[in-house]
């Protein structure tokens, strides 16, 4: 198929190329495109506004949702603004704080991940961004709304998955999802970040790597080229998948919606287990 | 001991011939102050500096013989094994080989223990990552091990510690690695609804993925002095933002100012500090209490010299 040969044509590091193309539609663009009425509601209400990770209210399909997402820029002057999509501790709280807010009013929860990881600095750790991350898990793992997470552009590490926890894992086609990125992956191996094409390859982090490992629940078509090439046109795929899940995700009784995404998450990882007996887990409970 | 020659000898010199007679491991050198130490009174400290407090690392067994009742502990899922699930091969690195070598020559399969046992005679369950396998990476099977023990103090109805010493996830398992964050996640948050309280314990250093997710979440966190918490490595930082960071950047006590963490607390303080909190925990009435106290003070913590260094 048309498709594979193209898959084929392109290496994990052509597609980290584009899944950080500057013209790549961003978040903001994604709101615009898929919602009306957005209103956004800024900062953590305990120290500032991250402007490198943006939410609010909106109308998705004429249904009200919470919608945030990590903010890139296309030029300088936005990646400044942005701080290149690398969120703070209070980028990470305000998201808390709209999931909060989600929960309240009973608005499931879009969530559009583009960053290359939280932001690393020393009033990033002096304010806590471990503890904002891990703070954000834990929440969203017992959210009451469905979640809708779609990795736009790059997913980057623990500052991509603080807001990723959702129910549904949707990436792009040129979308890469990775546990650091390429570089600091090839940092940390190997010492040497120039490593980072040789990363990318051996890491898996594409959409289809990530479909084939059962991360990603679905994959959204872009244009042959990437999605900047037409914008309208990806926004209308991602239109469609989102609505699709979200329909089925509203569907499902509260409880049987927090108990899947336990199972989803809880499920993850390969190992082996020799088949001899767990000694009794009772034995000393008293 | 050829770094030693290479210092001025200050408490006795040394020549060739009384060097050879010398026993390799009658001494060791503290990686805090640099000065030599017996080594059975290094041990005997549960490897505390006698002479400048430097928490050296423990492996996973010794911190559940330091910690938790003689005789009670229970190791669970030790038969967890690492695979390597995405065929990780690159021009340097080879998972699957590693692995292998790694579990020959350390006699260990994954970077974590966990079980149950008791501490002040109360059961909880326990996870303790090891350092030393892999800087204590956090793949499928710590965050496995992880997530069982969480489900194991739910179960029971029990608190839960963690003792976390960690570089953060390993790259080696990539995605998956990364999800073991939200793995650990979802089963904490289920401990959060039975009640039970989570206790995470930061040693000396504890990074990334881990700081990240279950160290940090934890209702109480507890960190031995001068342990090196964060989540990006000080080197990522000066590299990025091109600051010097402070000496005491990203330690325990950092943390303790910035309002991180609940306590910085001497390994030989350890012990006692986790059987009272989890005896308010359990609502332990005060009599039992000391008649605990009363019973572990006739036993002996089986550690001695800590007096010495902390009065």
């Amino acid at each position: 198929m048309a498709e594979e040969q193209q898959q084929s044509a392109l290496t994990p590091w052509d597609i980290v190329q584009i899944a950080r193309h500057p013209q790549r539609p961003h978040t903001l663009d994604y709101i615009r495109g898929l919602c009306d009425d957005f209103v956004e509601l800024r900062g953590d209400r305990r120290f500032g506004d991250d402007r490198a990770l943006l939410g609010g209210v909106a109308r998705f399909n004429g249904r009200p949702v919470v919608v945030m997402g990590h903010q890139k820029g296309s030029n300088t002057k936005e990646n400044i603004l942005h701080n290149f999509g690398s969120p703070m501790p209070e980028g990470y709280r305000k998201s808390l704080r709209l999931m909060q807010h989600a929960e309240k009013f009973n608005l499931p929860i879009l969530v559009l991940i583009d960053t290359s990881g939280a932001h690393p600095s020393m009033a990033a750790e002096e304010r806590g961004i471990a503890e904002a991350i891990a703070e954000n898990l834990l929440v969203m793992a017992g959210l009451k709304v469905p979640i809708v997470a779609t990795v736009i552009g790059e997913g980057g590490s623990g500052g991509a998955l603080a807001v990723g926890v959702a129910d549904r894992l949707l990436m792009l086609e040129y979308a890469i999802y990775s546990v650091a990125s390429p570089e600091a992956s090839a940092a940390i191996l190997w010492r040497d970040a120039s490593k980072a094409p040789d990363a990318a390859k051996a890491m898996k982090i594409t959409a289809h790597d990530l479909l084939r490992l059962g991360i990603a629940d679905e994959i959204v078509a872009e244009v042959p080229g990437g999605a900047h090439l037409d914008t309208p046109t990806t926004i209308q795929h991602v239109r469609e998948v989102i609505q699709r899940h979200l329909d089925e995700l509203s569907a499902l009784p509260v409880d049987e919606l927090r108990r899947k995404r336990y199972d989803k998450y809880r499920s993850i990882g390969a190992f082996q287990e020799a088949q001899t007996a767990v000694v009794s887990a009772g034995a000393s409970s008293t | 001991m050829k770094d030693f020659l290479r210092r001025t000898p200050r408490y006795f010199t040394s020549n060739r011939k009384s060097e050879q007679q010398i026993p390799d491991d009658l001494w060791q050198k503290c990686s805090g102050c640099n000065e030599l130490i017996f080594s059975k009174q290094f041990q005997d400290n549960a490897k505390v500096c006698p002479r400048c407090g430097h928490h050296e690392r423990l492996s996973a067994a010794e911190w559940i013989e330091l910690l938790l009742d003689p005789g009670s502990w229970q190791e669970h899922d030790a038969d967890l094994l690492p695979t390597d699930p995405l065929g990780f091969v690159s021009p340097k690195d080879n998972y699957a080989k590693k692995l292998q070598n790694l579990r020959e020559s350390t006699g260990r399969q994954d970077a974590a223990v966990c079980g149950i046992g008791t501490i002040g005679e109360l059961p909880l369950a326990v996870c303790v990552s090891d350092f030393g396998f892999m800087g204590g990476s956090m793949g499928s099977v710590v965050g496995e091990k992880i997530a069982r023990s969480a489900e194991r103090a739910a179960q029971l109805g029990v608190p839960l510690l963690t003792i976390n010493s960690s570089g953060g996830a390993r790259m080696h398992e990539g995605i998956l690695s990364l999800m073991q964050m939200a793995k650990t996640s979802v089963a904490l948050a289920r401990l959060g609804e039975v009640g039970q309280p989570h206790i995470s314990l930061l040693v000396d250093p504890c990074y990334g993925g881990v700081t990240a997710a279950h160290a940090s979440s934890a209702d109480i966190i507890v960190a031995e002095p001068k342990a090196h918490i964060g989540f990006a490595g000080p080197r990522v930082i000066e590299q990025t933002i091109r600051q010097k960071l402070p000496a005491d950047f990203q330690t325990a006590e950092f943390l303790l100012q910035h309002g991180m963490i609940d306590a910085v607390t001497p390994r030989a303080e350890l012990r006692a500090m986790l059987t009272r909190v989890i005896g308010l925990y359990n609502g332990r009435s005060k009599t039992e209490e000391q008649a605990l106290v009363a019973r572990s003070n006739g036993r002996g913590d089986g550690l001695t010299g800590y007096e010495e260094i902390y009065g």
